[in-house]
Order: structure tokens, then sequence, then C-alpha cells
């Protein structure tokens, strides 16, 4: 069961000013008001998804089932186990 | 703020005095905000006060369309500077009347002569070719009276006294037929003159042209020689039945080479006389191909001028005109500047006059929107007009209809087509737009140009969540998952699934930072897993596109004076919605977060999980008896019951009020304007009010728009409304699905294509596998583009679109309304060269 800190912090952030900082520094005109609403909705919309993602994967229920040939390639390239 | 709600339109009304009318309406058709009513509806076309202009701008149409296709007919160019002319005075209109006059008569005049021309050295060539080909036919009528002066020697002298006389008697007729006809000609001849006519024929090599049609035919000269007068009356008329042109051709060979000499000069003058006057015709073309498009843009703008100025009235005096027209509100200093700079252009004095009306008729629903805004606008309107003044979704379909394609579409490398595609057209767009192309799926590919940007750069973003790059994933921050297995545990077992409990070492215990992890691209199970989450994420945006729309309504309830319905109508639409359909997303938020591999709750271990499907039916049914696995527990959280069936109660009860709110309020407000007609009667004021107000006002359909207004169509509204309601939330979450299932399709389409096709190519040895993947990877491409990019692209925005018109407008949209359509010569511009 874990989430790492950094992950979560650095997207949300960036989404976070995109949706709640950018609005502000929307220059005045006739499409101060649309442009405010996209940046708003896409940095809601784009967070959810992203953490949507991330939460499905934080506490997996079950692993990836894969053939041995694959696995043994994997093990030479990626390196094995996380246990020190 | 723009785009939230359509503008507030007024009614006003215009008097414009005659002489400045003309001016006034083409610096309004420039401007193109003023919507024109028509004031003489039951007037027809031909008694219209303008009807003569009209006509006479139909005349100059017609004579520039004649223009047109010479010019066209020669490949002249036609030069589009894409200028716009302003619409010409109406005393331009005579200069400009005749001078197309003058250029219709030069070039019909032109052609006329011409065809004369051709007509002429037709004759005259047929004629040379004739004297050429008969002079064959002429020895061999020497040779024959030859042959018959040798016999005559043999034959005894009484018999060939009678057969001498006949040679010299032969008359003869000589001319040119088509060859198509010759064969039946002769047989004609022959059967009509008893076999007692001669012909002879020769092919005419070249070709030659007719001067009617213009087209190449050929042609055989012929030559008839007969004995008599009655057969030569006989071979004249069937030589005219079958059009073949006589000439006259002398019977000496000196005469004959006299008139052949002749007809050569002739054809040579002819020749150069026919040069010089498709020169002259050419020049005059192309001087007018020089500012044709000038005059019909002049011409389409007086037209138009002329059809708007005949839907206004001409008042009593005779000396103005009034017109009625729609504006924008905020528009109305614009107005009437140009009003003012169109008086002084005509020269008069006084100023028009621009009065608001009061009315109670619904104006037209304008949103102004601009080359970006556009596009998005169009969409909502495609599937019904905004009434007037009601929120409109275009400013939040520019966000969700892009993000809820991308969900469909998510491959960031298809995405990285379309936004290069995309790209491009915008980057391009003026000398695009300027090109004029005809082919209807270029104009709507191109005028969604905005649309298809945003579709893409969406999609790249969803690829990357998904791990999608043309099917393949990549490894961007290194995968979560390590294999922990010994070499002999992995010989031994055909596959293995790496269990991402803390145990076994496999799962680094933090999942990876942005997306799906890479390895899920390599597993067996990939699709049971993505399976569970995108059909999670597709309920849970849907649950959040639905509710946002619910809430949308709020506005409109606020704007047209209903708070009460605020009451009635919203908070029992959203408490329904979340108690149940919420609550069906939370849950699924407290299985990702609750239970994980190797928990040491036994209740918390992945067999332990429930599904949440059952879950939510046994909520709604009531049932909560079930018997739990072993180890586990039934519910996921304390209290879990009670909440649930708090909230399956209370959503039931919120029907009701759902149904019955609004009629009651309904009733009441008719009580207290029943009583309160009562009062005033028993006070004595005004007898009118008695009439209207004593039973319920049926007929009068003024009263502030489309509200019925009888107790039982408010009722049956609302049961419609409810139960629209109720079912759709049920089916239209369920609806929201096809998010996870067209994702499905397309990845697993663009799978199949990497497998059966790249894969394959790449799998060659030796040089030759070289060439085999240049075609391969050919093939590869052009199915990508056309199934994955087109189609898939085709098949998502066609379901976005389902969604938002279907399952997210129906929550707060009325759609009623009818579109504002100023007089503007832009918009009738562009109209034009499409109907042509």
């Amino acid at each position: 069961m874990g989430a790492s800190a950094i992950p979560i912090i650095v997207v949300t952030a960036f989404w976070f000013v995109v949706g709640a900082i950018l609005p502000w520094f929307v220059p005045k005109g006739p499409n101060r008001g649309v442009t405010q609403t996209v940046l708003v909705m896409t940095a809601c919309s784009c967070w959810l998804f992203w953490l949507c993602c991330y939460l499905m994967q934080m506490n997996p229920l079950i692993g990836p089932e894969m053939s041995n040939h694959t696995l043994l390639v994997m093990k030479q390239e990626w390196g094995s186990s996380w246990k020190a | 703020m723009p785009l939230f709600r359509s503008e507030e339109m007024t009614l006003c009304q215009l008097f414009l005095q005659s002489e400045a009318a003309y001016a006034c309406v083409a610096e309004l058709g420039e401007l193109g905000l003023a919507q024109f009513r028509d004031l003489n509806p039951d007037v027809s076309a031909f008694q219209r006060k303008f009807v003569n202009e009209v006509r006479r701008c139909d005349e100059m149409e017609r004579k520039l369309r004649y223009l047109e296709k010479e010019i066209k007919r020669d490949d002249i160019p036609i030069l589009d500077t894409g200028e716009n002319p302003e619409a010409p005075q109406p005393r331009e209109m005579i200069d400009l009347e005749a001078a197309f006059e003058k250029l219709e008569n030069e070039l019909r005049e032109v052609n006329q002569n011409s065809e004369a021309l051709k007509k002429n050295f037709l004759e005259l060539t047929e004629l040379k070719h004739i004297l050429r080909k008969t002079q064959t036919f002429f020895d061999e009528r020497e040779s024959l009276m030859e042959t018959e002066s040798m016999t005559r020697a043999l034959i005894p002298e009484d018999v060939t006294s009678r057969q001498v006389v006949a040679p010299h008697n032969l008359g003869f007729v000589a001319g040119v037929i088509l060859r198509e006809r010759l064969p039946a000609f002769e047989r004609m001849l022959w059967r009509a003159c008893r076999g007692n006519v001669f012909l002879r024929q020769a092919e005419i090599d070249a070709a030659l042209e007719d001067p009617v049609t213009g087209d190449q035919v050929y042609k055989s000269v012929f030559i008839i020689f007969f004995q008599g007068d009655q057969l030569k009356t006989r071979v004249k008329k069937i030589c005219e039945g079958f059009r073949a042109t006589l000439y006259p051709c002398p019977e000496t060979p000196a005469e004959r080479r006299e008139m052949a000499i002749g007809v050569m000069t002739r054809i040579e003058d002819l020749n150069t006389v026919l040069g010089q006057t498709q020169d002259h015709r050419h020049r005059v073309l192309v001087a007018a191909a020089k500012n044709i498009k000038n005059w019909f843009v002049k011409v389409r703008k007086i037209k138009s001028i002329y059809h708007t100025l005949n839907l206004f009235n001409l008042d009593v005096t005779q000396k103005c005109l009034i017109a009625e027209c729609w504006i924008p509100v905020t528009d109305m200093e614009t107005i009437q500047m140009s009003l003012r700079r169109g008086t002084e252009r005509s020269g008069s004095s006084v100023p028009p006059i621009l009065n608001r009306m009061m009315t109670r008729e619904v104006p037209p629903t304008y949103n102004r929107t601009n080359k970006f805004t556009a596009g998005f606008q169009n969409l909502v309107d495609a599937y019904g007009v905004a009434t007037y003044r009601e929120v409109n979704p275009a400013s939040f379909t520019i966000v969700s209809f892009p993000f809820l394609f991308s969900m469909m579409f998510g491959d960031a490398g298809h995405g990285l087509l379309m936004t290069l595609f995309a790209l491009w057209m915008v980057i391009k767009e003026k000398p695009l737009a300027a090109k004029k192309i005809q082919s209807e799926i270029w104009v709507i590919c191109f005028a969604g140009r905005y649309i298809m940007l945003l579709m893409g750069v969406f999609s790249i973003y969803a690829g990357f969540i998904y791990n999608d790059v043309f099917s393949k994933g990549v490894n961007i921050f290194g995968s979560g998952y390590k294999v922990n297995l010994t070499d002999e545990e992995l010989k031994h077992h055909h596959s293995a699934m790496l269990v991402p409990d803390e145990a076994n070492g496999h799962y680094r215990q933090t999942p990876y930072p942005f997306g799906v992890d890479p390895i899920w691209m390599m597993a067996e199970n990939k699709i049971p897993y993505l399976n569970a989450y995108k059909m999670k994420i597709s309920i849970i945006f849907g649950v959040v596109h639905m509710g946002f729309g619910v809430i949308l309504g709020i506005w409109n309830h606020r704007y047209f004076g209903r708070s009460m319905n605020i009451l009635v109508e919203f908070i029992p639409q959203i408490i329904f919605l979340v108690f149940l359909f919420g609550y069906l997303c939370i849950l699924m938020f407290i299985k990702w977060t609750k239970y994980y591999a190797g928990a040491e709750d036994q209740t918390l271990t992945p067999g332990c999980a429930p599904s949440i499907l059952i879950t939510f039916i046994g909520m709604v049914l009531f049932k909560y008896d079930t018997v739990p696995l072993d180890g586990c527990d039934n519910y996921m959280y304390p209290g879990q019951v009670t909440l649930q069936k708090v909230m399956i109660i209370v959503a039931v009860l919120v029907v009701p009020i759902l149904l019955f709110g609004k009629p009651i309020l309904f009733k009441i407000e008719m009580n207290k304007s029943k009583n309160h007609a009562a009062l005033h009667n028993q006070n004595g004021t005004a007898e009118g009010e008695d009439v209207e107000v004593a039973g319920v006002p049926q007929t009068d359909g003024h009263e502030g728009g489309d509200e019925p207004h009888e107790f039982s169509d408010v009722m049956i509204h609302q049961a419609i409304h409810t139960i629209e309601y109720v079912l759709g939330s049920v089916s239209h979450t369920a609806s929201y699905l096809r998010l996870w299932a067209l994702s499905l399709a397309h990845s697993q389409l663009s799978e199949v294509l990497w497998l059966m096709v790249l894969r394959k190519g790449l799998m060659f040895q030796d040089w030759y596998g070289g060439v085999l993947l240049y075609f391969i990877f050919a093939a590869w491409a052009a199915l990508t583009v056309s199934i994955l990019v087109l189609m898939e692209g085709l098949s998502a925005f066609l379901h976005t679109l389902r969604l938002h018109w279907v399952e997210f407008q129906s929550k707060f949209y009325a759609g009623a309304g009818y579109l504002f359509v100023p007089f503007s010569f832009e918009n009738i511009m562009e109209v034009q060269p499409g109907e042509e």
C-alpha cells in the first residue's frame, strides 16, 4: 500500500497552477471568460484522469501475468527484485 | 461573460428617409448586426416596391454569367484578388448596366461572326477536297470511255451505234457527306434509281470542324454519274435528304484547276480573318476577366440591398421607410454610427431614427463567436439552437468534447497525427480559406480545425495516461515491477503472475508516477485489468459530466425567475444522482484505496474485495443477507448498511417531490392570482381584467414564452420530465460505458495492426528484410491512417457528440430558440459561390 509523495505533489501542483493560478492572469478582452473556463475545466478533468489512474495502481489487487520468455528477458534487462 | 448566455436582443424600429435608405442599408449590410423582419408578409414578390430594381439586377447577373461562361470556355484564368468592393450607389447601377450590355453585345457579335466565318471556311475546305478527289474520278471515266472505244471495233456496227451515245450525255453531281451516312446513302441511291446511277467516293483524311457544335467530324467526297433529267432530280432529292452538301464542279480539268487556285486563296484569306476575330474575342474576354469577380460581388450586394428594402414599409407620407429589426443591445451605438455614416454618404439631411420597441415576442438567439469558438457553437446548434438567454453549453463543450473524445481515442501516436494535421490547417488558415475548395468533406474538415486540434492534443495526453503509443507502451519513469523469480522457477512454469504483495518483491509498492505501468502492455492479463480500470473511470466521468449538467440548470432557473424550481427540481435531481451514482463512484474510490495484495488484515486482501456492481445491486434491492466468504467482511466500512439504506430511501422519496413539486407550486400560484383578481373585482377596478383572469388564460400565448397554463398540462409535463430523468439517469450512466468500449476497440485494433503487419515486417532477417519492411511499413501506415485515425476518429467523434447532445444536455438544455440571421454581406457572399 503506498503512494509516493513526489509524483502526487508534482502533478497536482502543475494542474493547480493551470487551473487556479493561470486564470487570474488571462489578459482582459472579450475572450477572458471563455479562456478562464477552458483553463479550469482542462485542469480539473486532466487532474482527475491522472488521479484515477494513479489510485488504480496504488493498491493493485492482481499483478501482470506473463510468459516465462518475457519474464526471463525482463529479469535480464530490468534487474530482479526490489529487495536489496 | 460572452458565450455563457446568448446576447440580449431588442426589437428596434428604424425610420429612414427614402434617399438615405439605400446607403444606410448598405452600411448595415457591411456591419452584419441587424436582422430585418418582413413587414409585408402578405405581399407577393411581384408587387413589392423595388421589384424593378431586383429585376434589373437579375438581368445584370445573367449577363455576367454569360460572360463567365465564355471566359471559362476559352480557359482564361479569372483573377480573384479577394477584395471586397463596397456596394455601389444607385446611380452607378446604370453605368454598370450599360457596361455589361456593351460587353454582351460585343461578344455575341463576335461569336456570330466567327460562326459564319467558320461555316464559310468549311465549305471552301470541302470544295478543295472535292476538286482534288474528283480529278481521279474523271480520269477513270476517261479510261472507261477508252475501253468503250476499244470494244467498239470488236462488236458489229449496228449494236455499238446505240451504245456510243450513252457516255457523252452523262451528267454528274459532286458533294460531301458524313462518312457514317455513306453506306445508307449508296443503298438508297441504288434502290431509288434502279441501279442506273454510278457513285464513286473517297474519304477526306483530315477531320473538319463543324461550325455550330465545334466537333471534329469525318466526311467523304462523292460523285454521282447519271443520265437524264429525271435521275438528276431524284439524285438531288436524295442528297438533300441525307444532308450531303452539293458543290458545282466544272467539267474540264482546266476549269477545275483554276477553281482550285481560287479556292486556296480564299481559304487563306479566311484563315487570317478568323485568326483576327479570335484574337479580338480573346482580348475582350481577358479585359473582362480582370473585373468579373468584382462585378459579381457588386451586383450581388445591390440585389441583396433591394431585397432588404423590399421588406420595409412605406409610411403614409411616402417620404420615409419604416423597418423593424432585431439588434443586440450592446451594439446599438455601432449601429447608430453606421446609420449616420450612411446618411452622410447619401447626402441626405434628415438623420435616421432608431427606436427600441417593447415586444413580447421571443428574440432570436445570438452568440458572438470568433473563429475558435464558432466550431463548438456549431456543434451545439446542430442539435438545437439555445432558447433565448438560456445557458449556452458551447463554452463548456470546448473542453469536455475533446476530453471525452480523448478517453475513447487514447493513443498518443494517433493523437499526434491528428494534431499535426489540425496544426497544418490552423497555421495555413488564410491561404487554405482563399482557395475556396468545393469538396464538401474538406469544407467540414476545415471548419472543424480547432476542434480537431484540441481533440488531438487531449488524445496525446490520454495516450500517455493509457500508455499507448501506436499500441506500444513507453517506459519513461521505470516500471514498478521487477522479476523476483529464480531461473529455475521460470523454467518450470509456462507463465507466471507477478503478485504485487510486499512479500514477493516483484512490485515496488509505489505506482508508476504518470499513467499505466508499461509492464501491463506485455502482460497476458492486460485486458481484464484495464477493463476494470476503464469501466470505472467511464462511470466516474459520466457522473461528473451529468452532475455538471444538472448544476448548470441552477443558472437557468435563477435567470428566468423560477427560483422555486431550484428547490423542487434541482435539489431532488442532484440528490437522486449523487445518492445513487455518486455513491457508486465513492465505492470505487474506496475499493481502490482500501484493498491491496499482501494486506495483513485478511479482510483487505484481494480475495475479499467486493464487486462494486454486486454491492450496488444489493443496495438497490435491499439485499443484505449474503454470507461472506471465509475470513472476509461483507462490508467495506462500518455503518455501510445503514448509510446505504438511508440513501436509497431518500433517493426514492425525492422522486415524488420531483413529480409533484412544480405542479403544486403552480396550483398555489393560480389560486393566489384568482384571489388577487377577486379582490380587485370587489374594489371595482378595471373590468378588462375580469375576462382575462377569471379562469386560466387559455389561448393567450404571449405570457412570457411557452409555459403551459392548464394544471393538467403542467402535471403531464412534469410527469414526463420525472420519468425521463429517473430512467434516464440509469440508462445514461450506463451509456457512458461507451468510453470504455471504444477505447478497448481502438487499442485492440491498433494492437492487431502491430502484431499482424508491422511486427511481421520487422522479423525478417537479411537484406531483403529491409526491402520488404519498406512495403510493409507503407501498408501499416496506410491502414493506421485510414482505419485508426480516420474511421476510429470519426466514430469517437460521433459518440462524443451523442454523449453531449443526449446525456449532458438533457439535464438542463431546452434548445427551443431560433438563430439570429443578420443581414450581412459576408454571409451572402459565402453562400452564393456554393450555390453556383
